[in-house]
């Protein structure tokens, strides 16, 4: 049998979880928009401030060492939770939004020419739409966009009648923010590549609760943020193949992608810190050390195991409140429940369920074109973390109930 | 002439401290939303409306004599509850009397959050909308 999580000793690691709100014990279903952070993590971005606040890779004094050493130290420890080939493919940008840009503006603008296209997936967010309209639009190729069944899963035969010898790249997330969908990654790679794209994806919403191993998936370009990981904010990841970073001109300019400068020329510093310029986030890069350490403390079992009970479990309880409705009910889904509920807004319910204390999102979460494929003006998203517990969704189901009452 | 704006923020302030707890003033606003006279189809144009991030807000404006007259709905009934008391205070006043109105009783009645959240609903939009209006008009 496998090992379950002591819940009551992971949810005394994250101090956030222990307050009321508006007079009622914090209910935090809002994962999926980001993470909270445990001690470990708050404790190392405190220690950082305290003890070895210096600029990296520059001083020789020895505050400067131990900052970079412990900088360079995350990236180890991504190497190996990605199962990378080498460090100097983890690339730290300040978030997926910027890892997104960074290859639309150094792979899109090298690579995607006129009449090329883009092929993204109706399930993305805007990032992982914008930044390939604007590129597409600057060099005239073409977005074209893989639909999506009302269930909420990609139409594979419909990709696969896409791809073609213009498509250069690929843009899909991993897993839906909106809905939860876990996409096919594994096949979405493998057709791209027999046409000869290349694959960006977007893990924000997967890192937290699936393995990824970037060898075995044959990723190309695999790009999430640290906040949805139980680390800080401002701090997002790049992987790359390391023929197409190398090949990839320099995002920004400035100091650290240097190799030298010259008036009469400039030559850029070699992978990972031709795409680092300036002083990166030092601070919050160490403490995201912190978080995959205590993430990785914990077995991925029991932690998949629980967050599957409790999506399971709201699931059951959701769906046998009047009216209801799941929006998103792919047979392979990460513990998010997005659903609509006759005659009431979104909004109205996000409102009332926090003044029970309760933290769900509302809204389009940012993915307008899933929305008006599902003719919805919004959902409203229930998000869990390991450390949510069955109690809270029973209060959050009874909560919701009153709240309909009051909006009835 | 109409009740003077502060009289009317005055008399929701007294409404509003009927109720002790929250849930008793929500139920309120909401029955106040619910009770909003409906807005003309014809003023539910895309010229009228305010994007929040969340819910759709819509606004018109005419002037009667010397007053301006709001108009306006939401497809969320908390916001339509806040635009039924912006419009109880604003609405059949004067362009003067609507510019030079500091609009107290939001915070008073402990409503500030839903002016606050800029994002996610037009209502901030809206009182600057219905002041805009009331420029053009005055």
């Amino acid at each position: 049998m496998a090992e379950t999580l002591n819940i009551d000793q992971i949810r005394a690691d994250f101090p956030v979880l222990h307050q009321q709100v508006n007079k009622a014990p914090l209910i935090y279903f809002d994962n999926a928009a980001t993470t909270q952070k445990p001690k470990a993590v708050i404790d190392a971005l405190s220690a950082y401030y305290e003890q070895d606040n210096a600029n990296i890779h520059r001083g020789i004094h020895t505050l400067a060492e131990r900052a970079t050493t412990a900088y360079e130290l995350t990236r180890k420890k991504l190497a190996a939770f990605l199962n990378a080939p080498s460090t100097d493919q983890i690339i730290f940008t300040s978030g997926t939004t910027a890892g997104i840009n960074l290859v639309a503006q150094t792979f899109g603008r090298a690579n995607v020419g006129k009449g090329d296209q883009i092929i993204v997936s109706n399930l993305e967010h805007h990032s992982n739409i914008v930044p390939w309209q604007m590129i597409a639009e600057e060099k005239g190729a073409e977005i074209k966009v893989i639909p999506v069944s009302d269930a909420g899963v990609l139409d594979i035969e419909a990709y696969k009648a896409l791809l073609n010898p213009k498509v250069k790249l690929v843009a899909v997330n991993h897993v839906s923010n909106a809905i939860g969908t876990i996409n096919p990654i594994v096949e979405i790679i493998s057709l791209a590549h027999e046409v000869g794209a290349k694959v960006l994806i977007d893990g924000a919403q997967s890192v937290a609760h699936l393995a990824v191993d970037v060898q075995a998936l044959d990723m190309d370009f695999f790009v999430f943020s640290a906040h949805k990981l139980f680390g800080p904010t401002g701090v997002g990841v790049l992987y790359g193949k390391r023929d197409l970073l190398e090949s990839m001109p320099p995002y920004q300019g400035g100091g650290e992608m240097i190799k030298e400068v010259s008036f009469s020329g400039t030559t850029y510093n070699e992978l990972p810190y031709k795409f680092e310029a300036g002083t990166p986030n030092i601070a919050d890069v160490i403490a995201f050390g912190a978080a995959l350490d205590y993430v990785q403390a914990i077995p991925s079992e029991a932690l998949a195991a629980q967050e599957e009970a409790l999506l399971a479990y709201a699931t059951q309880k959701l769906q046998a409140i009047p009216g209801l409705r799941i929006v998103g009910t792919a047979p392979e889904k990460i513990a998010v429940i997005s659903f609509v509920i006759d005659g009431v807004h979104p909004q109205d319910i996000g409102v009332l369920l926090d003044k029970f204390g309760i933290a769900i999102r509302t809204g389009h979460h940012c993915a307008q074109p899933l929305m008006q494929r599902y003719e919805l003006v919004g959902t409203c998203r229930a998000s869990f973390a390991f450390y949510n517990t069955f109690e809270e969704i029973d209060r959050f189901v009874l909560c919701l109930e009153k709240t309909l009452q009051m909006l009835g | 002439m109409g009740q003077p704006i502060n009289e009317i923020q005055e008399e929701l302030i007294e409404e509003f401290g009927l109720f002790e707890d929250w849930a008793d003033k929500y139920e309120y606003l909401i029955d106040l939303g619910k009770k909003l006279a409906p807005m003309s189809d014809a003023f539910k144009t895309e010229e009228n409306v305010i994007k929040g991030c969340q819910s759709r807000v819509w606004l018109h404006a005419e002037k009667q004599g010397d007053l301006v007259v709001f108009q306006a709905d939401s497809e969320a009934i908390i916001v339509k509850g806040m635009i039924s008391m912006l419009i109880r205070v604003l609405s059949n006043h004067t362009p003067a009397e609507i510019l030079a109105a500091d609009l107290y009783f939001i915070e008073q009645i402990g409503m500030s959050q839903h002016l606050a959240q800029t994002r996610s609903n037009g209502l901030v939009s809206m009182v600057k909308q219905m002041q805009h209006y009331a420029l053009a008009f005055s």
